[in-house]
């Protein structure tokens, strides 16, 4: 069988062009996810990576893997449903900004709630990319983009803490220039039972070029961004000389040595919900890395669990128990 | 009861051979659990039956007013019938309300039975009378039996623990009980009901058996009747075993025998709408049958669950209503596009917009045929009565996994709630269309836009080594499923789809005509309306006319030489619960045919002789 030997990153490049702008973040996020798929180690018939519509949204095409390529805002429902009609399978799920959270708030919502076994990577550029440029649900106020030629007035949602407020059991962030961060978190994602929600900040060298390089640039990375690591103290800056900690409500820098230990797994998604807000404060780095990592109970897991009940109750159903039963009489 | 039987009214035990009663009162009295119940006794004993539930949309309309009547029709026959009838031969009215709205449609010299507990002042300001029916005149020419229900039943039940409000409760089992006593019909079927419904609160179940066996001995005692009636079993049913049946309990159990028949594991994606959610709710309760079904958060996320589902290699279906299905267009082009099984139900409900919902329409047709952006060709059937939903969904599933294409499944608000006896199918002749996904790393590669003799593509399992692709909205290249933009490949793959579509007729039967099969109108008719046609046929050709019927299941694509059998006849006559839908599609396709549309678009089914009068003002010309 082709699977025999141990997959590479190769084996999961599909055979057609990728065709993404020169320069797109996308290209980094593929990469990493086509390594990540090599290391996972499940084959990759067993793989199903399912998008809804965007540039974001052409990610299956490029992977050799099973996939579906939805319509836009969907791809949550197709995720469900695949999953729970063959909960065999890995089900990746790739999604944009305006993908996710506008047109498909609503189903984002639900996937994580219910916590299908689904991995979903939201790619934020911060804009439309493939209708070409409109501001997006995560477009900071202000941004001129050609349908806010006097800068957007929305105010922008927080794609972490609209996770986190879903009851999300999984949820991280990461960078598509940090290959590395990328790859711990991805793996993270892949091993979690349960809906795992990602979102990378993707740069989109067209339409909203150097939206995050505030604090994605290589020279200021380590001061402007803190990744959360769970039993890490949260300890920050290029000499690792910086801390924060919860002080009463607010998030605050403090000296390495008094910064607190981060936990992603409190009862309440309550400390992850304060640090996912950190976002609206540029005085404050901006937090990657895993906000939040529980057990629960999962959806598919259970919908197969009542189904093997019942049958133990009721017997397996055929066409006759189904046809020739209620109240029955008889003609002659 | 017909016309000559009614002067012998007079006599105890009279034998009909058909009778219509109206159960009607308010939301809360529980009307249709009564008319369930007589429908489910005649059915046990063996008589043909229809019936037709008629109920507001409002869950409680304000008590005793005339928007919160409920009612339930139930007609019951020693001979084969195909309606609920036009006209009920008896009315049980539970309030003011309930009497004003239904008693237009009694038959002259009907019975009508009138709860006058329930006709206080206040009762009838509530039902906007200024004067009471009952001494007004409105009931003249009717046969009126008053009774107190409300202090039958108290009397009936002192001595039980029950609160007043729990004893006028069982209101509805006391005229239930008295139906019964009036058609000499047994209690055993609703007293196992009862025992069943209330295991857990006996004190409810010995209440109501009580109510019950009040109602039945008061027509001993009271002597409220001359006579009482008898309908005997339906002799000419044909033999076979039944069971009572509503649409949307058939159409549920036609799609698990229709997974079962492909060898498949179902699953529905579907979100409550009336009248549909009943098909959800019977499938919830198929989980032994490996039935997934997910209640999802909208009528989008429905479709899409239940398409994903398909690709992963189920069958999928999901169900609803008109709103529904508006909200599902943009999925059912995916369907189209990536060419996978997939049954989509539309139980119409008079539209547009949220509409009626809780009456009937025919009124998606169109939209079922033509609704969606880009050339999106989807076969359509139609189910006719609620047991023939059973069948059809069965066929539904078989087109869908023959030719991997969405398939739309018309019902509608009529078929859902109605019910009639079912001559279940044997299992034998169930003919099972077994699902063979493409095997294994495929000698050659695997190419997932090939196509068999019917046109279809391969389903290729995800799970399954070596056919790793991908599927998606985006125009496909011809055998190989990559994106392209070619346009010649775009015409080439629109014409396939169409054609793969339209050579679904080559697998459907053209249907027989019922009546004469040369004369002067053909009626055709689909979905619905076959009841009240069949009928109003029937009574024509017993005046010697010379009229036949052809009734649809296949919609879109029509079968084979509906031309042939549509020039045997001097015109051709198409009924429909919308403004001519079924009639524009047949003009189109036959522009030589004389096709003339007769529409009703009231929320209301045909009435037989609506029917005969429209066909006899035809013969006449
Ligand atoms: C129903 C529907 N409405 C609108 C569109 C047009 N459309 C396609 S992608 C898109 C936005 C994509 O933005 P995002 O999800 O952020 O993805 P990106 O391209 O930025 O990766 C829009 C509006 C569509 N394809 N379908
Ligand atoms: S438009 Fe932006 S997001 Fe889309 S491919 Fe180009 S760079 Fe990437
Ligand atoms: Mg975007």
């Amino acid at each position: 069988m082709a699977e025999a030997h141990a997959l590479t990153k190769k084996d999961f490049k599909s055979d057609q062009d990728v065709r993404w702008c020169p320069g797109c973040g996308d290209y980094a996020i593929l990469n990493c996810v086509q390594g990540i798929m090599a290391a996972i180690g499940v084959p990759k018939h067993q793989i199903c990576f399912v998008s809804g519509i965007g540039c974001s949204s052409r990610f299956p095409y490029y992977m050799n893997t099973f996939g579906f390529h939805s319509i836009h805002g969907r791809a949550p429902a197709f995720a469900t449903g695949i999953k729970t009609a063959n909960p065999a399978l890995s089900v990746w799920m790739v999604t944009g900004d305006g993908d996710g959270l506008s047109i498909g708030g609503n189903h984002m919502a639900h996937i994580l709630r219910r916590n299908v076994d689904v991995k979903i990577l939201l790619f934020n550029n911060e804009i439309y990319g493939l209708t070409k440029g409109q501001y997006s649900p995560t477009s900071p106020q202000g941004l001129k983009t050609k349908t806010s030629p006097m800068g957007s007035v929305d105010r922008p949602m927080d794609p972490v803490s609209f996770a986190l407020g879903c009851g999300a059991t999984f949820v991280a962030r990461t960078i598509d220039t940090h290959q590395k961060h990328m790859e711990q978190v991805l793996l993270a994602a892949a091993n979690h039972k349960g809906a795992a929600f990602v979102e990378i900040y993707q740069n989109c060298v067209i339409f909203n070029d150097g939206a995050f390089d505030a604090f994605t640039e290589k020279s200021v990375r380590d001061d402007k961004t803190i990744d959360l690591r769970p039993g890490q103290p949260m300890v920050f800056g290029k000499n690792h000389d910086m801390g924060i900690k919860i002080d009463g409500w607010e998030p605050v820098i403090c000296p390495a040595a008094e910064a607190q230990t981060w936990r992603s797994d409190t009862h309440s998604p309550g400390p992850a919900f304060v640090m996912s807000q950190m976002d609206s404060n540029p005085q404050l780095p901006r937090p990657i890395g895993i906000f939040r990592d529980v057990q629960g109970p999962v959806f598919d897991t259970q919908i197969h669990e009542q189904i093997q009940r019942a049958r133990a109750a009721k017997g397996p159903g055929s066409l006759e128990k189904l046809i020739y039963s209620g109240e029955t009489w008889t003609v002659k | 009861m017909t016309q000559s039987s009614a002067r012998d009214a007079e006599m105890p035990l009279q034998h009909f051979e058909s009778v219509v009663i109206r159960f009607a009162g308010d939301s809360g009295d529980g009307m249709q659990i009564t008319g369930n119940q007589f429908t489910h006794t005649s059915a046990v004993i063996g008589n043909d039956l229809a019936t037709f539930p008629d109920y507001p949309a409002e869950i409680r309309a304000p008590a005793g007013t005339r928007p919160g009547v409920s009612g339930f029709q139930v007609r019951f026959s020693s001979s084969d019938i195909h309606t609920p009838g036009d006209q009920p031969d008896v009315l049980v009215a539970m309030n003011p309300a309930a009497l004003v709205v239904n008693i237009r449609d009694l038959k002259p010299g009907g019975i009508v039975v009138v709860n006058t507990g329930q006709f206080a002042d206040s009762d009838l300001k509530k039902a906007s009378l200024t004067s009471n029916p009952l001494a007004d005149g409105t009931l003249s020419g009717f046969r009126v039996i008053e009774i107190d229900i409300n202090k039958r039943v108290t009397e009936a039940l002192k001595g039980t623990t029950l609160s007043s409000k729990e004893v006028q409760r069982c209101k509805n089992f006391y005229t239930l009980g008295l139906m019964y006593w009036l058609y000499h019909r047994p209690l055993e079927t609703t007293i196992k009901w009862l025992e069943e419904k209330f295991a857990k609160r006996p004190e409810l179940a010995e209440a109501n058996k009580l109510a019950m066996q009040a109602g039945y001995n008061a027509g001993d005692i009271h002597e409220l009747f001359q006579g009482r009636y008898e309908v005997l079993p339906c002799t000419s049913m044909p033999p076979g075993t039944y069971r009572n049946i509503m649409g949307n309990d058939a159409l549920a159990m036609g799609l698990v025998a229709g997974a079962h028949l492909a060898g498949l594991q179902p699953f529905l994606g579907s979100y409550p709408i009336t009248p549909a959610s009943g098909i959800l709710e019977a499938l919830a309760s198929y989980k032994n049958f490996g039935v997934i079904t997910f209640q999802a958060e909208d009528e989008i996320a429905a479709i899409c669950s239940a398409l994903g589902a398909a690709y992963a290699g189920c069958l999928g279906f999901t169900t609803t209503s008109g709103p529904g299905i508006a909200l599902k267009t943009e999925a059912m082009g995916l369907a189209v596009s990536v060419e996978l099984p997939l049954v989509i139900v539309n139980v119409q409900r008079g539209g547009p917009s949220t509409g009626l919902p809780t009456k009937t329409e025919q009124a998606d047709l169109l939209q079922a045929i033509f609704g969606r952006n880009g050339e999106a060709p989807i076969p359509v059937i139609a189910a006719s009565t609620p047991a023939d939903a059973f069948e059809t969904a069965v066929e539904a599933c078989r087109i869908a996994v023959q030719y991997m294409t969405p398939v739309i499944l018309l019902s509608d608000g009529y078929i859902a709630n109605g019910a009639e006896p079912w001559m279940l199918p044997r299992i034998e002749d169930l003919k099972p269309f077994p699902v063979k996904f493409v095997e294994p790393n495929p000698e050659g590669g695997f190419l997932p836009y090939a196509r068999d003799a019917k046109l279809a593509r391969p389903w290729a399992k995800p799970g399954t080594p070596g056919l790793e692709h991908r599927v998606g909205g985006l125009e496909k290249a011809h055998l190989t499923g990559n994106i392209s933009y070619d346009p010649d490949n775009h015409e080439f793959m629109v014409r396939m789809r169409q054609n793969k579509v339209m050579g679904i007729r080559d697998s459907i039967p053209t249907p027989n005509v019922f009546g004469d099969s040369t004369g002067d109108v053909l009626v055709v008719g689909w979905g619905s309306t076959h009841g009240a046609i069949t009928s109003a046929i029937e009574e024509l050709r017993k005046k010697g006319r010379k009229v036949g019927s052809l009734h649809l299941r296949h919609v879109w694509p029509l079968p084979k030489d509906l031309d042939k059998i549509m020039a045997c006849f001097r015109s051709v006559l198409v009924p429909e619960m919308n403004l001519g839908q079924m009639a524009r599609v047949l003009r189109s396709e036959y522009p030589q045919q004389n096709i003339i549309s007769y529409p009703k678009v009231q929320g209301q089914p045909f009435r037989t002789n609506e029917l005969v009068k429209k066909i006899e003002s035809l013969l006449e010309k």
